[in-house]
């Protein structure tokens, strides 16, 4: 293997909004200065709170949208740009999971049909024979040959996000970027979706971008988990070392607030304050307004990303000089 | 497996899209069924030809034996020109419709698609289009370029496609914005399937009604240019024709003007009931 399948690199999206007819112009940077890499066969989850940049760079990195600033490449050549034709005929190796199925899916066509459009779009296999495949696919997301006969709208919301999935699945991608796909699901459904998940990406080796706020299911899904904050990833690090010892105050309290039995909940960190406005980001480090631990630095110089060990990193003054001081 | 598959296929029951029909709407399905049979078999049905004249039997009232709706000025039988009439009303309303709707539909697409420049230009000619009456541009195009019913389905064409180049355009953007189609691009599909496939039959509930309500303006366009004298042409007829030249003798002999208007009322009228049926049958909010 050359390298990783995914890599980001610097990756920037500003977009601009305008408050009334004649209002100013603010840009928003949504995505601003985040790398990442993806190695064949990882999951990488993206954690973050709502705003904070994960579905932008989920459709960055999937080559959804263009960046203003830095590149994606895919399996060591630079993403297509949108709409051409190399761009369509790579769409059948990266895919993507969305969080509303019932969106994702055309109403007027059974579910049959649509697990079996990827397969048509890309040409794959002999016509004859993609029904078949297509109820293989619907089989191996535990659907039966009755559920792929109805309508989207005949379904459960477990039973759409497998459908979504089985099409996602249906041209053997090698990399698939799931948005929150369990967020919208009720908790019994979810492990379900999430085990499926699990199983699959075992049993076929896929890459993976886990985006959700859900700590416990990315923790579950995850190889190695990013933290996101306003755009940029504060801290990275394997799935286990991130949730059990978290460096960065931001990933302190995320951690803290995600309820598990058996945990008093009075050493419980509370952030302080809203996620500040995107358009209108704090000086130095985007979190020091609520941050406990802010020193003097904090205010002034945007702390860059440190390695605090081979794994981990970490964008906090506080690990700096690459030395816990303060835990 | 497969013959299981085919067998609960068979087995299952159609899903119930046609309950009961309310009333009106079965006599007005009715009456289009019988303006459609009149207009594919008008030589057979009508019991002269529409230029046949019977001199000695001019302005008989109906009633008359061998003229039940009566004959006009020339002695010609009203119920066969009536039956003709209908047949080229249609023709031209259904013509008309089609290509509208199709070159509104096209157009829409295309602003939705490129936006831009392209779109621009769309909802430009959409609101040039809606902003001029467009009796004044038939009666320009008429004037100029002579008469003939390819010529008068073609401007009839015109009529009313910039309101599915709007609705088209609206719901596209709206489809491309999230969900579906945004899901089908992301497979790798090429823009005509995601129009044409997805996008068009998710949209065509409102395409569908909007021709309904397009359908009864085109009738009454074409009558009213035929009643201007710029429509069809004699010894042609069509029902606005017949309006026109029946009102002069609206005192003495009101049969030649009254049976093609009410042609053309019931026409309309049941085209109205159909189309405000379907719309609530189509809507999927309603359902």
């Amino acid at each position: 293997m050359t390298g990783p399948l995914v890599q980001a690199r610097a990756l920037r999206k500003v977009y601009a909004s305008r408050r009334g007819i004649f209002g100013r112009v603010s840009h928003v940077r949504a995505v601003d200065d985040v790398s990442l890499e993806i190695a064949k066969g990882e999951t990488l989850g993206l954690v973050g709170e709502s705003g904070s940049g994960k579905s932008t760079t989920g459709r960055l990195v999937l080559g959804l949208e263009q960046a203003d600033n830095g590149e994606v490449r895919f399996a060591d050549a630079p993403m297509p740009s949108m709409g051409t034709q190399v761009w369509r005929t790579q769409r059948a190796r990266v895919q993507m999971i969305y969080q509303d199925p019932l969106g994702a899916l055309d109403k007027r066509l059974t579910i049959l049909d649509q697990v079996r459009e990827p397969l048509d779009i890309h040409d794959i296999g002999e016509r004859s024979e993609r029904d078949q495949r297509a109820l293989e696919l619907l089989r191996s997301v535990d659907l039966s040959a009755e559920h792929g006969r109805r309508y989207p709208g005949e379904l459960s919301g477990g039973q759409r996000q497998r459908a979504v999935l089985a099409r996602a699945l249906a041209t053997r991608p090698e990399f698939l970027v799931c948005d929150e796909p369990v967020s919208a699901l009720d908790v019994s459904i979810q492990a379900q979706v999430v085990n499926l998940l699990c199983d699959l990406q075992d049993r076929l080796g896929l890459t993976m971008l886990f985006i959700s706020h859900d700590l416990r299911v990315v923790r579950q899904v995850s190889h190695r988990v990013a933290v996101m904050y306003l755009g940029q990833i504060v801290e990275t690090g394997s799935a286990d070392d991130l949730f059990s010892a978290p460096l960065h105050p931001y990933t302190r309290a995320l951690v803290s607030a995600s309820p598990a039995p058996g945990r008093r909940s009075a050493d419980r960190i509370v952030l302080q304050g809203d996620p500040p406005n995107p358009a209108d980001r704090p000086s130095g480090c985007a979190f020091h307004p609520r941050c406990a631990n802010a020193l003097a630095a904090c205010r002034v110089t945007q702390p860059t990303l440190s390695q605090p060990s081979a794994t981990r990193s970490v964008a906090c003054h506080l690990y700096a000089d690459g030395q816990r001081s303060a835990a | 497996m497969t013959e299981v598959v085919v067998a609960h296929r068979e087995a299952r029951p159609r899903k119930a899209f046609w309950p009961a029909l309310p009333v009106s709407v079965v006599v007005a399905l009715g009456w289009i069924a019988l303006m459609l049979l009149l207009a594919c078999f008008s030589e057979i049905i009508a019991p002269y030809g529409f230029t046949k004249l019977d001199l000695r039997n001019r302005l008989a009232p109906p009633g008359t034996v061998g003229h039940w709706l009566g004959t006009d000025e020339l002695g010609r039988d009203v119920l066969s020109r009536l039956v003709f009439s209908i047949r080229v009303s249609l023709l031209i309303a259904f013509g008309a419709t089609i290509i509208s709707a199709t070159v509104g539909t096209v157009l829409g697409f295309l602003a939705a698609h490129f936006r831009g420049w392209v779109e621009q230009i769309v909802l430009m000619l959409a609101d040039f289009q809606a902003s001029m009456p467009f009796l004044i541009l038939a009666l320009a195009v008429l004037a100029f370029f002579g008469n003939s019913l390819p010529l008068l389905v073609g401007l009839m064409g015109l009529f009313g496609w910039e309101r599915y180049a709007r609705i088209s355009r609206g719901l596209a953007i709206s489809a491309n914005a999230q969900g579906y189609a945004g899901a089908i691009r992301q497979l790798g599909a090429r823009p005509s399937r995601i129009y044409f496939r997805h996008i068009l039959p998710n949209i065509a509930s409102t395409l569908i009604v909007s021709m309904t309500l397009v359908f009864p303006e085109v009738i009454l366009l074409e009558s009213g240019l035929s009643f201007l004298g710029l429509g069809v042409q004699p010894p042609m007829t069509s029902l606005g024709n017949m309006v026109g030249y029946g009102r002069e003798y609206l005192t003495r002999a009101p049969w030649i003007m009254l049976c093609p208007a009410a042609a053309i009322v019931l026409t309309t009228l049941a085209i109205s009931v159909i189309g405000d049926w379907l719309r609530d049958r189509l809507d999927p909010t309603l359902k």
